[in-house]
């Protein structure tokens, strides 16, 4: 891996583990490392504790064992608030707020941090144009006047509307059809790439996985089965990831002809 | 006099003949149910909020609103007639007893409106780094004013019935007519009193109910 530039890691799990009150673990021995501008892709089936690792990040969950590290520091000892603040958070259900029209969703951090509002109308006019909506349509709309797709662009503008660092994604194209899904997949890579943000995504999906991912963390029960690169994974010997894998080929008989 | 007149043409001209009192009545019946309802919006909704987050208060005063909402109506105006400061004879047990009443749907449907938000709403907010008061205020209270504003429509419509019931301990209201009605074994005055009645409680239904669509419709 001499090409891969080491740098000190933005998110660091450091022997992790998170049990339910009842003491069932969702993770345990969690041990990762996420470097700057990587997009770290979260691969695994439905209970692998994907989501689970991703809430640990921006503290929507605490560790019960071992620590989270974000930005050198454990997120126990930051300021919840200030800590997610730092984290722009995309889920699968968008969550956008059906009383706020577009322009005030996507200016909601913003807000928050209580920027001047020439400067908000600014930013959000630019975030909106940047996931493909245009400002002077969509900025007064309500969330229930959107189609699947343009919701979840909204929930992408939003999440990058104070500029931060860190970007989780939980499944964020799952809702979507099958069309709309490699349409955003394809626009959300030039994004990538121009922005340089250190991504944490989760997906299910082994081609999206593959599409996005600068490594693909592959998660079986629980556990972290291995981290490959995308190349390695189509060839790795453990089970999980020939299943994995196997389905990508499957997929692939199917799905172009 | 008035019952001749009444008994001999029909509950109209009873009515038209006098209008003075019913007009009073009707009004004194509506100042009652004004100022119970203020009260208990005014204790039920920051009750039901304070509720959200402290589940060991749940419990009580739940409890205690629902205990209140099994005491027969006749009963609670009679228990509160001794009790000091809030009791005795008039309009003022009859606002507390109508407070009491009004509390359960309030608070019940305040803390269901706010716990029944959207789950992936409150997430997003939260990942947003929004903190308990901002999500409070800026979204699931905005979120949940028709569930609301529901719980104060029911409450308003059991406080026009029961307000009926006030007359009983001097405090007026429409209740006048239906208690005397019965007492003259006269249906004409029953129903003088208890029309009006109805149709207040039905007025008050339609118009909190249209509020309601409106800011379900938002």
């Amino acid at each position: 891996m001499s090409g891969v530039q080491q740098s000190e890691p933005v998110i660091e799990f450091r022997d992790v583990a998170f049990h339910l009150d009842g003491g069932a673990a969702l993770v345990s021995g969690l041990s990762i490392e996420v470097r700057v501008g990587e997009t770290l892709v979260l691969l695994g089936r439905s209970g692998s504790g994907k989501t689970t690792t991703l809430k640990l990040i921006n503290r929507l969950l605490e560790p019960t064992a071992g620590e989270v590290r974000v930005e050198g520091r454990a997120t126990m000892e930051w300021d919840p608030i200030r800590l997610r603040r730092r984290i722009g958070y995309v889920i699968q259900e968008v969550g956008l707020f059906p009383h706020f029209n577009v322009a005030q969703n996507v200016g909601l951090v913003p807000a928050l941090e209580n920027w001047e509002p020439e400067r908000t109308r600014a930013r959000v006019a630019e975030l909106l144009a940047l996931v493909g909506l245009a400002p002077e349509t969509f900025a007064r709309r309500r969330p229930a006047e959107l189609s699947g797709g343009q919701r979840q662009r909204v929930g992408v503008a939003r999440a990058l509307a104070a500029d931060p660092p860190l970007l989780l994604m939980d499944e964020p194209f799952g809702a979507l059809d099958p069309v709309t899904r490699a349409e955003i997949q394809r626009e959300f890579r030039g994004l990538q790439q121009r922005l340089g943000k250190t991504i944490v995504f989760v997906t299910h999906d082994v081609r999206e996985a593959l599409l996005l991912g600068t490594r693909i963390a592959l998660f079986d029960r629980g556990r972290l089965a291995g981290i490959y690169a995308p190349r390695e994974f189509l060839r790795a010997s453990d089970p999980m990831a020939a299943e994995f894998a196997a389905a990508a080929r499957y997929d692939d008989l199917f799905g172009e002809q | 006099m008035e019952t001749l007149a009444a008994s001999s043409t029909g509950l109209l001209d009873f009515i038209i003949a006098n209008r003075g009192e019913v007009l009073e009545l009707t009004l004194e019946h509506l100042t009652l149910v004004a100022v119970a309802m203020l009260f208990a919006v005014a204790a039920g909704v920051p009750l039901g909020i304070a509720l959200v987050r402290r589940a060991g208060l749940r419990r009580w005063v739940l409890g205690a609103a629902n205990i209140v909402q099994t005491v027969p109506s006749l009963a609670l105006f009679g228990f509160l007639i001794p009790v000091p400061l809030i009791g005795g004879i008039g309009g003022r047990t009859a606002i507390v007893a109508l407070t009491l009443y009004a509390l359960l749907p309030i608070i019940r449907n305040t803390y269901a409106g706010l716990t029944g938000v959207d789950p992936a709403i409150v997430e997003a907010a939260r990942g947003m780094g929004m903190t308990d008061r901002q999500l409070l205020w800026q979204v699931q209270v905005p979120l949940s004013l028709s569930v609301i504003l529901a719980g104060i429509r029911v409450a308003a419509v059991i406080s026009v019935g029961v307000a009926t019931i006030a007359a009983a301990i001097g405090a007026g209201g429409l209740g006048t007519y239906i208690f005397r009605g019965v007492a003259m074994v006269n249906n004409q005055v029953i129903l003088a009193g208890a029309i009006p009645a109805a149709i207040l409680a039905l007025l008050a239904d339609a118009g909190l109910g249209w509020a309601e669509r409106r800011l379900a419709a938002r």
